[in-house]
């Protein structure tokens, strides 16, 4: 144990992810289940906006989440341009398609609360539009990924891609407070100042996003750990061929 | 350098059609707008800044992968990237070029497409500002776009992909500069943020683009 960089030898990081797994996985059904069996069952209604509201457990976890994963494919793009470990590669390409995933969570759940509480399916709201973008970018970069052929400059092109398309996710988001107002509501939870949601809500949402969070863990290291095993396939298949 | 501006303003100009294309374009999207939405005049002149935007996103977006897709088809491009033109001035370049050849003639094209619109009078002035200081954003960063699918068969409709949720800001500030001048308010800071981006673009953008060609190169 010198460094944190000895997990980017694959085997290495193979060996260790194997071991956690397991562990994580387990975590991770725990949290989002017992979260969930908590908010739905064991909280009351609010007053005004009745049983609906609890989709919040749903839906600002997984909104959380798909900003933090396009955050930590941004760092995994960052490390493979500066460090070229294959691994940090990889598993920007395996976080891309949960975000994605979770990204579209959110929009649905959204839209699935918004239908009763604000009378529409889709409001152009900055939040909401800002969402829908960088779900776009989304797909955008996964598809960089399914069209170039060879994965080293597959994964230099889409980690390009990630840094120039942050840079003008985080503008577009200012860019949108500018052009419309708001009618989503602003953040319910923070870690300073006081919470607008109440304790009763608020603890089994905390539950939900940390199973949530443990559950991209869970799924990242799962999908990196396949993307390993095709590579060496892959690069198996080509040793027979030369044979 | 010249050599290489020159080169590829001769090229949009002679060849392949690719110069009045997207003035063609703009042309034809501006007619279809009132068969679709209806030729309502005073619905017309609300709408005409947002459309007209939009049909100069629409345009410019369609003669991107021609910015680099024949170079590399030919050859040319790693011509370029071995001279001793650093790559980085060589995107910049043809971003430059296709803002000269696509970005400047739809400024020019725009007043006469607002007059069939129905834009009111006050928004001319920001309309025609608000396209020369946003359009070479928009060449800047369609180039990095086709920089990056360049290696890639028919990318065409991936290039829409990656380029258009890019577009978001400039469009948006773009717009919203027109839009406040029709109603006959203010524009000006949203004139400046779109040339804030167009700067930051024209100043980040040909690194990126270089670096997405030389992967494509390699």
């Amino acid at each position: 144990m010198s460094s944190i960089w000895e997990y980017a030898n694959p085997r290495r990081f193979m060996a260790t992810s194997g071991a956690l797994l397991p562990w994580i996985s387990a975590l991770a059904a725990l949290f989002v289940v017992g979260g969930l069996i908590w908010g739905f069952f064991f909280t009351p209604n609010d007053f005004r906006q009745g049983s609906t509201v609890k989709i919040i457990y749903i839906h600002v976890p997984a909104a959380i989440m798909a900003t933090s994963a396009w955050f930590m494919m941004l760092v995994a793009s960052i490390i493979w341009v500066v460090r070229r470990h294959h691994v940090s590669a990889l598993a920007a390409k395996a976080a891309a398609p949960v975000g994605m995933v979770f990204a579209l969570i959110g929009l649905l759940t959204g839209a699935v609360w918004g239908q009763p509480m604000w009378g529409t399916w889709w409001e152009w709201d900055p939040r909401l539009t800002a969402f829908l973008i960088l779900f776009l970018f989304y797909l955008g970069y996964i598809a960089l990924w399914e069209a170039v052929e060879n994965p080293d400059a597959a994964a230099d092109l889409t980690s390009v891609l990630c840094l120039v398309g942050t840079v003008f996710a985080v503008i577009s988001r200012y860019a949108i407070l500018f052009w419309n107002q708001s009618l989503h509501q602003g953040a319910s939870l923070s870690m300073d100042a006081e919470e607008n949601v109440a304790d009763v809500f608020a603890y089994p949402l905390w539950t939900c996003i940390g199973g949530f969070f443990l559950l991209f863990v869970a799924l990242v290291l799962f999908r990196t750990r396949t993307e390993i095993r095709a590579r060496r396939l892959k690069a198996l298949i080509a040793q027979e061929q030369m044979a | 350098m010249i050599a290489l501006l020159k080169r590829d303003l001769t090229l949009a100009f002679r060849a392949g059609g690719g110069f009045g294309l997207s003035l063609a374009f703009f042309l034809v999207f501006t007619a279809l707008v009132p068969l679709g939405i209806g030729p309502e005049t005073a619905r017309l002149s609300e709408i005409a800044a947002g459309l007209l935007w939009l049909g100069a996103l629409l345009a410019c977006l369609l003669s991107l992968d021609r910015i680099f897709q024949l170079d590399w088809e030919d050859g040319t491009l790693d011509l370029i990237a071995t001279s001793p033109l650093p790559l980085e001035a060589a995107a910049a370049l043809k971003a430059l070029a296709h803002w000269l050849t696509t970005g400047l003639p739809l400024v020019a094209l725009a007043p006469v497409l607002a007059l069939l619109l129905n834009l009111p009078g006050a928004a001319y002035p920001w309309l025609i500002a608000s396209l020369a200081v946003g359009t070479p954003a928009l060449s800047a960063i369609g180039t990095f776009g086709a920089a990056l699918t360049v290696g890639i068969k028919r990318g065409g409709l991936l290039l829409s992909l990656l380029v258009l949720p890019l577009y978001v800001p400039t469009l948006i500030f773009g717009a919203l500069t027109v839009t406040r001048g029709a109603q006959g308010l203010d524009a000006a800071a949203p004139l400046f943020l779109l040339a804030g981006i167009t700067l930051g673009a024209g100043a980040i953008l040909p690194f990126a683009a270089a670096s997405a060609l030389r992967v494509n190169l390699r």
